[in-house]
């Protein structure tokens, strides 16, 4: 895990790292990320590329430096970044502005496509923007303001704004279906909301009984909706089955500080990645080594077996997936940490295919071409 | 105090004219804040500039390329910092060879970029200031290799040496690539000097391949080629890593030297000048080196090459001999000592302390000494004198460079480190520094406060938590207020929330922010005000639910256990009354006895009418008790005889 991993300093710390979508039809590995800045005098975000791909070998001398493409004044720190689409990136800012930008393939330049201004505020005081999910052309923001702001990309005005969603802070968004997300505050609390519902209530409540620790990120498993794992203050990963009621399904012990990011991995979701301000980044891995085979995708054909896993004699498969195991007996949980040494803060990361990006507090962005999937 | 060695730098402020007005100043922890006094230089006053300047001495923490630098360097600190104080010294000292070398290697990947840029940027000013950059930088790198690397029986000194020096003058790689790519290498101006440039960093092989080029325009003087070829391919280099002994080595150069020695006397070379020159350096003639003078560009070269060619097997104690007279020769009697000279002399003396303080003196920022200094200590080079002020050298130095990072926007975080890793001032350092970081975001504000828990400073924590809670509360964000609140174990100011939310309730009627209280958990018990509006919140949902002897339960135990406060409790008592009305019997004869009793609590208190209150406000009030006492008094009825009733 750890050969492969380079440090990479670039004189600014790093809020975000995304890497930009490959079509899922290609086999290609991703090239192309973007990162956001913040805490600086001139935030930027910057294109990065991390070379030719194509040039396989056992041993792969050559692997470059990320190369800085291009880069965009920014104003306000980056508090997320996500790609709409091969072209643009949706930022969200400290001073409650989120701006689209397009990157020009041919003059290699990032510009400004949209702008919308104080998309979150308070009456007088400015209210930083803290996340963004996309779902090509909507973009659904949420923000210190409590408010959750639903865009379509290439419209001027707000398509939809709940307003006072949440009296505190809400730290994290994402999708569960088409007409439904999921936020995350700093109260320690799950709330799901229906677009198609009009008020300004979430449909549905979940939270931790016990202490109300304050919830940083939450990633839904790729294929399943109902699974959600969340991180928090206290370093906890917790994973959630949202149709079962109030307690998460497990909770584990990851770190020793805040976590800031969880991503399932995209095509492999046995795989799930953690990075926290103690500045460590894990990789953790379930599997089942008995009759249950390890997990899910539902429809025979594509089904992916996990290596330890035993193929049952009736090729039974069944539909739980493996992080809704609980019963620690008949799953495995296995976590390496994919940092060379203790860092400052590990702010983010992102995972696609075999390559993982990630930056941090230390002003350094870490690549790893080989991540063990 | 000493004197200073040179002229202290003047700084102009744009747009003021020290003839008119006097200036104003006061220092900040990086910085000097200035700004224009009404009083002129000669009496009387007038209207001036309403500006104030922040003047900035230190410019290189701005610098992207340092600032990788810094990063960098701060993570081999760190790592220094750990290497456990109980492994004996013999283990210890591979360890800060390493990280010696983790640190030069920084420094030359910096300094590679910086030659980089220098090179590519049209601004002579700038160009310059890079070149600097450079020239300070490299000479970290000799230091550390002087200091910490060195063992002194093991002759690689001038190796290290050579090192440097060829650091310091990479533009000849530079030329040599410009030669090779002209038509005619051979009879390119600069050729010559390329390969005596080659030549006197000892970089012989290199200089054999640029050689070759004119080799093959003069085929007749083919065996003088030939024959210099040899003898610098045949140039012995003491290779420390081989089992060669030190004398062995010797033996074979002097063998060598000899060779190179009877060349010259057979006047091998001498119808090509150039060809001769090269023999005459390689054989130590000082006279022929001092002729290149340009080439080596300074007396340090000189010395090396003088080394190199003289005596390479030279021990770190007889440096500083060669170090002076080079120096004297190299430099006209009239030119004046650089401050870096003498910061080299004092190196190659191996007087730690004056380089250590010249270099202070010298440079913008701390970094330089405050690392070197860091190294050399726990390589146990210093002796610690404690300074007046309490702390040793080291750590006053680290604190220095911690307290100028920590003015910087971005890098206080590197600070933090360092502040860590200073035993005795260090705390209080950062104590003081950590308070003071702007917090525009609730997620910067989330990482001081995570480093403040992590070193116990609960002072710290609390304040910043105030900080964020009052400015939510400002903007009405009363959940994330709690949650700050919550962090702090405010309990004064969870009571404030909760008033808040109260007084909401009792202005509007109905509780805002209702999935905060129903949700607050364990978070109730942080105060007594925010248990009763939980509770009180509880009490609605039971009567909404219909579960009206609970609800009537939680009522009672509201202000008997006394978690109500007494302003509140006409309002609850309020409350009670459709509950009193109700058809069937909710409350008890014993809770009506209670609650009949808090009633005269609560209005034995209010027997004298100010005169102010307004008429009606007496009025509600008085009926207000008129209709609870009838309520009470009628339940209280209904309930002992329901009481009383026995089933037959």
């Amino acid at each position: 895990m750890m050969e492969g991993i380079n440090a990479k300093y670039v004189s600014q710390k790093i809020s975000k790292t995304r890497w930009r979508p490959v079509s899922s039809s290609s086999l290609q590995q991703p090239d192309i990320f973007a990162t956001g800045s913040w805490d600086n005098e001139d935030n930027k975000i910057s294109i990065w590329s991390i070379g030719e791909n194509g040039i396989s070998g056992v041993d792969d001398e050559f692997e470059g430096d990320p190369q800085l493409v291009c880069e965009h004044k920014h104003n306000g720190d980056v508090l997320d970044l996500q790609f709409l689409d091969q072209d643009r990136i949706v930022t969200a800012s400290s001073t409650g502005a989120v701006i689209i930008f397009r990157h020009h393939h041919n003059s290699q330049t990032l510009s400004v496509s949209q702008l919308w201004e104080r998309a979150h505020h308070y009456p007088c005081d400015n209210a930083p923007c803290t996340g963004i999910v996309c779902n090509s052309p909507e973009i659904v923001t949420v923000g210190e303001d409590g408010r959750i702001i639903l865009f379509r990309a290439d419209q001027e005005g707000v398509l939809r704004t709940i307003e006072n969603a949440d009296s505190s802070t809400i730290h994290d968004v994402t999708f569960l279906r088409t007409t439904e997300i999921l936020t995350v505050n700093s109260i320690g609390q799950l709330k799901i909301w229906d677009f198609r519902q009009q008020g300004n209530e979430p449909s549905q409540i979940l939270s931790l009984t016990g202490d109300r620790v304050p919830l940083h990120c939450v990633d839904r498993h790729p294929n399943q909706q109902h699974i959600v794992a969340t991180g928090g203050q206290d370093g906890m990963l917790c994973i959630w089955d949202v149709r079962q009621g109030n307690m998460p399904f497990s909770l584990m012990e990851a770190h020793s500080a805040e976590m800031w990011e969880v991503h399932f991995h995209p095509s492999n979701p046995d795989h799930l990645f953690s990075c926290s301000e103690d500045g460590s980044l894990l990789h953790w891995e379930t599997s089942s080594n008995s009759d249950t085979p390890s997990f899910l995708q539902g429809g025979r054909n594509t089904s992916i077996v996990s290596r330890s896993a035993i193929a049952p004699a009736g090729g039974n498969q069944s539909l739980i997936s493996s992080w809704l195991t609980g019963d620690s007996c008949k799953g495995r949980l296995e976590t390496t940490h994919m940092l060379p040494s203790q860092t400052l803060s590990v702010n983010s990361l992102d995972v696609l295919g075999q390559c993982l990006v990630c930056g941090t507090d230390g002003e350094a962005i870490y690549v790893n071409r080989r991540v063990p999937i | 105090m000493e004197e200073v060695d040179v002229e202290p730098t003047t700084t102009p402020i744009p747009g003021f004219d020290s003839n008119q007005k006097h200036l104003g100043f006061v220092w900040g922890p990086g910085d000097i804040l200035v700004y224009e006094t009404i009083y002129k230089a000669s009496g009387g006053s007038a209207g001036g500039c309403p500006f104030v300047h922040e003047v900035r001495k230190d410019e290189d923490i701005y610098s992207p390329i340092l600032r990788k630098l810094f990063n960098e360097s701060h993570h081999i600190f760190v790592g220094l910092q750990r290497i456990r104080e109980d492994l004996p010294s013999k283990n210890k000292k591979p360890q800060f060879v390493s990280i010696s070398k983790n640190y030069r290697s920084v420094i030359r990947a910096c300094m590679e970029e910086l030659q980089q840029v220098a090179v590519s940027t049209q601004d002579a000013a700038l160009a310059t200031q890079y070149g600097n950059q450079v020239e300070y930088l490299s000479n970290f790198n000799i230091f550390c290799t002087l200091f910490v690397v060195c063992d002194p029986l093991a002759g690689s000194l001038v190796l290290h040496l050579l090192d440097w020096v060829r650091l310091h003058k990479a533009d000849v790689d530079e030329k040599a690539r410009e030669v090779l790519a002209s038509e005619s290498p051979a009879e390119h101006q600069a050729y010559w000097d390329v390969v005596i440039s080659y030549v006197l960093q000892g970089r012989m092989d290199e200089a054999r391949q640029v050689l070759v080029k004119q080799a093959a325009l003069q085929p007749a003087a083919r065996v003088m080629f030939k024959l210099l070829d040899n003898l610098l391919m045949k140039m012995p280099i003491f290779n420390p890593g081989e089992t060669q002994t030190l004398t062995e080595f010797d033996v074979k150069w002097r063998h060598w030297r000899e060779e190179v020695d009877h060349c010259l006397q057979d006047q091998s070379f001498a119808s090509n000048r150039h060809l001769e020159d090269i023999c005459k350096i390689l054989v130590g003639d000082e006279d022929v080196l001092l002729e290149y003078k340009e080439l080596l560009s300074t007396w340090y070269h000189f010395l090396v090459t003088r080394l190199l060619f003289s005596h390479p097997t030279v021990k770190p104690t007889e440096l500083h001999y060669y170090a002076q007279s080079s120096m004297h020769m190299f430099l006209d009697t009239r030119s004046v000592p650089e401050p870096l000279d003498s910061i080299l002399l004092a190196a190659f003396e191996f007087d730690i302390h004056q380089v250590i303080k010249d270099c202070s003196i010298a440079l913008n920022n701390w970094w330089f000494v405050g690392h070197l200094t860091d190294l050399l200590d726990h390589c146990k080079l210093l002796q610690s004198h404690n300074l007046h002020f309490g702390s040793n050298l080291r750590e006053f130095l680290l604190l220095e460079y911690a307290s100028g990072l920590f003015t910087h926007h971005s890098l206080w975080q590197l600070a933090v480190d360092y502040f860590d890793h200073c035993p005795e001032f260090g705390r209080v350092y950062l104590e003081l520094q950590i308070e003071r970081v702007p917090l525009d975001t609730e997620r910067k504000a989330l990482k001081v406060i995570r480093i403040c828990e992590q070193r116990q400073m609960t002072e710290q924590v609390r304040s910043i938590c105030k900080i964020m809670a009052k400015k939510a509360l400002r903007n009405n964000r009363l959940g994330s207020a709690l949650s700050w609140s919550i962090r702090a174990k405010d309990a004064a100011f969870a009571t404030l929330i909760s008033e808040r939310f109260l007084q909401d309730y009792c202005a509007k009627g109905t509780f805002s922010d209702l999935d905060l209280i129903d949700n607050l958990g364990p978070a109730m018990l942080l105060s007594d005000r925010l248990t009763f509006l939980g509770k009180y919140r509880e009490f609605h949902r039971l009567y909404g639910e219909k579960r009206f002897s609970d609800a009537a339960k939680l009522l009672l135990s509201l202000m008997t256990a006394k978690i109500a406060p007494h302003s509140f409790w006409m309002t609850l008592l309020t409350d009670a009354l459709p509950l009193l009305e109700q058809k069937e019997v909710i409350f008890s004869a014993d809770q009506t006895h209670e609650l009949m009793f808090c009633l005269e609590e609560l209005t034995s208190g209010k027997s004298v009418p100010t005169p102010d209150r307004p008429m009606q406000d007496e009025d509600i009030e008085t009926t207000k008790i008129e209709l609870l006492r009838l309520a009470l008094a009628r339940n209280l009825a209904m309930a002992i005889v329901k009481e009383g009733t026995v089933e037959v």
